[in-house]
């Protein structure tokens, strides 16, 4: 993999709330529109890291690097050129509750662009239509499903067509068929767009299904034990808990 | 860049060519989905297309849906790869939202439901009340469920904590009654009788009034906050499931440590806006100190305090019942524990008010 492939660099990144350290020089790449999968057991700090990834909050030690240009060290303008840049998926989609969907997905798109309103309303359609919500333009958060709500998430996400796009734990509270849903969108996207897709989970019907290069976090060493594709750590597991991991727990 | 459009033997031909990003140009749908509805097939072409973004794939999903022809006459080949499997991932789902009633209610409908909204309403104000008195009733029996951390926490907080902001307002109240009243009984030379003024209004309904007023904003907001963002984050379902009461584990500490701490406060307010009219009039009337506490111990009246006293006391009711009614009753978002805090502290003020009116009525009739 040449440097212009590498999309995110991680370089011996350590996160510590205080004196608790989370993971320890932590080393991996995340290539151009690749769909990475994150996982781990919980409390491995796979939330913070992503709040590391995103520049919510501050490495202990080390650097993240989105296109080469170290992130938390990037002036101020930069940064915000580099954070709007990523798209995020909250866990519960993180809807503004006193707008419209469609007031939620015009809002970046308003702040950062020039576009007509005509432009900004048909790509507000677009979006909603590209994750199933079309039509659903003037209902409000609270009345619409917690599927419908990721998915909404979702579109207000890709709004200003980030070039990666992360995901916090996009199963979580979703029955098995919304769940299927939401990952084939993740792989339509990224095959469509093209986006560099970042997944954070431990559910395991997800990992297999859209994961081409997964890490391991380990909460025993504080760093990552496998690093791959999910089904050949699953063929080859580098230690036991990965393989626990991996197999859900069966002995 | 170009997006034009060739009609050869009823076939539509799309042409894009060059930069199409940032592509604004809405007036040409219209004008491409009346050739579009009239063609027999819709065909792309987008040999020379250099690059694109999302603007054109808003464009043409727009054309294609404004178009509404069917899916068999648009073959989507000529176009990248990419953008193709974009417009049919747009495209394939094409089901409607489950319509909602967007009718506008006329002048009688909606005075009925207004009518029955405020009906439910005082359906559940009452029974939040009744639940209330069941839960103090379990409480003097030793029954109620309520954690007496619960209670401290309240305690202090409406307690020693307000201390500071009831001290500095009165003070400044009784300040501002001395300086207003000056100025009218300084015209018949009885600048004297300011001590009288500030002690008898001052205790009779003002501190009452201004500590009310000050925990309402103050404590009532934080009840109906607390409780609200417990409804939305769940919390309050879960006691309800575990079986607890409500009203016993959120209301009654809250209730109790309001109605205990607020005569508390209304004295205090009396005594500090009393040192205000005083600080008027010693330091600017020059009315010596002696004469002023002559004058207010004079008109201090045991029922005129005692009314005070009363007054702060179903100001403490009225402010806890508010405050932890409409943070049970809050909904589910984010939204709704801004309401709920502004409901909270407008009714208590609205509701102390209108109160005060009738206990002024009854006091007169009593002759108290």
């Amino acid at each position: 993999m040449t440097a212009a492939d590498v999309k995110i660099k991680v370089e011996n990144l350590t996160i510590a709330y205080g004196s608790n350290v989370l993971m320890r020089r932590v080393n991996f790449e995340v290539k151009k529109g690749d769909v990475f999968i994150i996982m781990g057991g919980s409390g491995s700090g796979k939330s913070s890291l992503l709040r590391v990834l995103t520049g919510l909050k501050e490495p202990s030690a080390g650097r993240v690097l989105i296109d080469g240009v170290d992130f938390d060290a990037a002036p101020p303008v930069q940064k915000k050129a580099i954070m709007r840049g990523c798209g995020i998926l909250y866990q519960s989609g993180a809807l503004f509750s006193s707008m419209t969907l469609a007031e939620n997905i015009a809002l970046p798109l308003q702040q950062y662009t020039d576009y007509s309103a005509a432009t900004i309303r048909d790509l507000v359609a677009l979006k909603l239509a590209l994750v199933g919500l079309k039509g659903y333009e003037d209902f409000y958060p609270a009345e619409i499903s917690g599927g419908m709500k990721k998915r909404a998430g979702l579109a207000r996400a890709l709004a200003l067509d980030p070039d990666i796009l992360y995901f916090d734990e996009p199963s979580a509270g979703l029955d098995p068929v919304s769940s299927k849903l939401l990952d084939d969108l993740i792989l339509e996207i990224n095959q469509s767009l093209g986006t560099t897709i970042v997944v954070i989970t431990h559910e395991l019907s997800s990992i297999f299904a859209i994961g081409k290069n997964a890490i391991y976090l380990d909460n025993e060493t504080k760093g990552i034990s496998a690093y791959g594709n999910p089904h050949e750590l699953l063929k080859n597991p580098p230690n036991h808990n990965v393989l626990s991991f991996l197999t859900g727990g069966k002995k | 860049m170009a997006l034009e459009f060739v009609e050869k033997q009823q076939i539509l031909t799309v042409v894009l060519e060059g930069d199409l990003r940032r592509y604004d140009n809405r007036e040409q749908i219209t004008e491409l989905s009346a050739a579009a509805q009239k063609a027999r097939q819709v065909v792309f072409d987008a040999s020379h297309l250099q690059q694109w973004d999302s603007t054109l794939a808003a464009f043409l999903y727009q054309l294609l849906l404004q178009a509404g022809v069917r899916k068999d006459k648009i073959n989507l080949d000529g176009l990248p790869e990419n953008l193709r499997q974009l417009l049919e991932l747009a495209l394939a789902v094409d089901r409607k939202p489950s319509s909602r009633s967007a009718r506008k209610e006329g002048f009688l409908e909606e005075l009925g439901s207004r009518g029955l909204e405020m009906y439910d309403g005082l359906k559940k104000a009452l029974s939040f009340m009744a639940e209330a008195g069941r839960s103090l009733g379990r409480f003097f029996s030793g029954r109620a469920v309520m954690r007496p951390v619960d209670f401290e926490f309240a305690l202090e907080d409406c307690g020693y904590k307000a201390i500071g902001i009831v001290s500095l307002v009165s003070f400044m109240v009784g300040l501002i009654l001395a300086f207003v009243g000056a100025l009218q009984l300084k015209m018949f030379g009885a600048q004297i009788y300011i001590a009288s003024l500030v002690t008898i209004g001052m205790i009779r309904i003002m501190g009452a009034i201004m500590a009310g007023i000050i925990i309402a904003g103050r404590t009532g907001a934080a009840y109906a906050a607390t409780i609200g963002t417990m409804q939305v984050n769940e919390e309050v379902d879960a006691l309800k499931t575990f079986g607890f009461s409500v009203s016993d584990f959120l209301v009654l500490p809250r209730l109790l440590s309001l109605v205990i701490t607020m005569p508390f406060l209304t004295m205090l307010a009396d005594i500090m806006g009393m040192l205000g009219g005083a600080f008027v009039a010693v330091l600017i009337l020059d009315i010596s100190a002696p004469q002023y506490w002559q004058y207010s111990i004079n008109a201090f009246g045991l029922a005129n305090f005692l009314v005070g006293i009363f007054h702060g006391f179903v100001y403490g009711i009225i402010i806890s019942a508010c405050g932890c009614y409409y943070g049970v009753n809050c909904g589910r978002n984010a939204d709704s524990v801004g309401v709920a805090t502004t409901k909270a502290v407008v009714s208590s003020i609205v509701i102390m008010i209108v109160v005060t009116g009738v206990l002024t009525l009854i006091f007169e009739v009593l002759g108290i």
